[in-house]
């Protein structure tokens, strides 16, 4: 893409996206650093995510404050226009994607207590592994415009709804065969619904990001297999 | 999203031609009101205009955009054939108000010139009173048989206008003592009186501040219900603003035409794109 006639118009929106890419990593690190902290009871690991939680808000109040005045001062025009509102959108799933990383961190004591078999963590720890992947990939695809990179993601968010489903048979099984697993098992349960709404807000961004790149939206509904609801 | 490709091909001639121009069709395509095919336009041995074919779909607002000399002036001025008036301008290729030729020898460029009116881009009232102004043309072309009915042509067109209640108590004050934004809406009011078809636009706004800009546009957008309207204009935001559909020429080529909204968020064209982001080498 060509440079704005106007050269500091291009170094606004190339700080937009310098704060997409932060948060990105930031939303990435949080949810390796809260599925860390859970599966080896790390406290002060937890803790890290749950102040990190802070910083991303900040970044997306400074990301919505440096799109909304260049939409004051540059009245952005088509892909300027769409990178732009993309970003906005982008930003606050990046902050949902932040909040709940940050969920999962304030469950790590809970569960904790509850000794929970380790050998429970095992198909989280991969689930978590899924949605990590899903996050980095999303935004460098973005950054690269990879319209058929996005359209993947977008549809890869189906492995990790296949893998939740599995993490939630395998925790009923191991509450029913001893009680006391009971409430380790329902903390975990949370931290694995928390990891499939990250996919989801991933999906999300996919989506902003697949407009941003081709200025057309993507069809509304994507396959969708959710079995919990009918297991049990 | 967009209308079937049967359906406009059914409609319009536009979407089968051989023609550069990058077109997205209206998804509820209105009547066309000018049509015009394969137009060229030479000033002495130059060629302004390559070719240039599109629909004008009546009472909308169809802007022409594009960067200094693109041709959209020249072309918008086919439309009336106000060309005529500068030594050494040909115009070939055909131009039809309402299914007929504006260019037949036979056709009264007077008569045409008062169905297709005309608002230029500097306030240009006659340096007489505001009531003469606008019962100028009327009179000219025997529209009132009397005073009483002149006088209603004139109270309802400076009605249309949205400048009655300006100037009602000093209709014969001169026109040219009005400020910018009065002096082009008693144009507009001038164009309106002999009850055009359509009203061309030459940057209508371009010398009027943003509150007499604002007053014009929120015009516009009323003339609409009633008149075809074409404007060229300069600002991306005001053709953003008051149009539906828009046409981009660049080189004299008319690059890409469809509807405003498409336009001004994703553009079929490479060139529409640099121009309305504002990356033009």
């Amino acid at each position: 893409m060509g440079e704005h006639t106007v050269t500091s118009f291009d170094d606004e929106l190339n700080e937009i996206d310098r704060l997409i890419r932060d948060m990105g990593d930031l939303a990435g690190a949080m949810v390796a650093a809260a599925t860390r902290s859970l599966i080896e009871t790390d406290a002060p690991l937890a803790q890290r995510v749950i102040s990190d939680d802070a910083v991303m808000d900040a970044r997306q109040r400074e990301l919505d404050e440096r799109a909304i005045t260049l939409i004051a001062k540059r009245q952005p025009m088509a892909q300027d226009l769409r990178s732009v509102v993309g970003a906005i959108r982008m930003a606050a799933d990046l902050e949902r994607i932040g909040d709940l990383a940050k969920n999962i961190a304030k469950r790590v004591n809970a569960v904790g207590e509850g000794a929970t078999p380790r050998k429970l963590s095992h198909s989280i720890e991969a689930m978590a592994q899924m949605v990590m992947e899903q996050v980095a990939l999303v935004i460098s695809a973005y950054e690269a415009r990879n319209a058929e990179g996005l359209i993947t993601l977008r549809a890869d968010d189906e492995n990790i709804d296949i893998q939740y489903t599995a993490v939630f048979r395998e925790l009923l099984t191991y509450m029913m065969e001893d009680p006391r697993n009971i409430t380790g098992c329902t903390h975990l349960l949370f931290c694995a619904k928390n990891l499939e709404r990250i996919g989801d807000h991933v999906t999300n961004i996919a989506e902003n990001a697949y407009y941003i790149a081709t200025g057309r939206q993507l069809p509304l509904h994507r396959p969708k297999h959710d079995e919990t609801s009918v297991q049990g | 999203m967009h209308m079937p490709a049967e359906k406009i091909v059914a409609q319009s001639d536009l979407y089968s031609m051989e023609s550069p121009t990058v077109r997205t069709p209206d998804e509820n395509p209105r009547p066309v009101r000018v049509s015009a095919r394969n137009v060229n336009v030479f000033y002495g041995t130059k060629q302004a205009l390559f070719d240039v074919s599109i629909d004008v779909p009546e009472k909308a607002v169809t802007a022409f955009i594009g960067p200094s000399g693109c041709g959209k002036s020249t072309f918008l001025r086919c439309l009336n054939r106000m060309n005529d008036t500068i030594e050494g301008c040909r115009v070939t290729g055909a131009i039809a108000l309402d299914g007929s030729d504006i260019y037949d020898q036979a056709l009264d460029v007077v008569e045409l010139r008062a169905r297709v009116g005309m608002v230029f881009q500097k306030p240009n009232p006659f340096p007489k009173s505001i009531y003469e102004n606008v019962s100028y043309g009327p009179r000219i072309h025997g529209l009132a048989r009397s005073r009483a009915e002149l006088d209603a042509i004139v109270e309802a067109s400076l009605q249309k206008a949205g400048l009655w209640n300006e100037v009602k108590d000093r209709l014969s004050e001169p026109g040219t003592g009005l400020s910018g934004g009065q002096q082009q809406r008693l144009c507009i009011a001038r164009a309106i009186a002999v009850s055009p078809e359509v009203i061309l636009m030459d940057e209508p706004c371009s010398a009027l501040d943003p509150i007499a800009t604002a007053r014009i546009e929120e015009l516009i957008d009323e003339l609409k219900q009633n008149y075809t309207i074409v404007i060229v204009t300069h600002s991306m935001q005001q053709a953003a603003r008051v149009s539906q559909r828009t046409a981009f020429f660049h080189l004299g080529i008319l690059v890409e035409e469809g509807p405003t909204d498409l336009i001004f968020t994703s553009p079929g064209e490479k060139r529409t794109q640099d121009y309305i982001t504002g990356r033009f080498g």
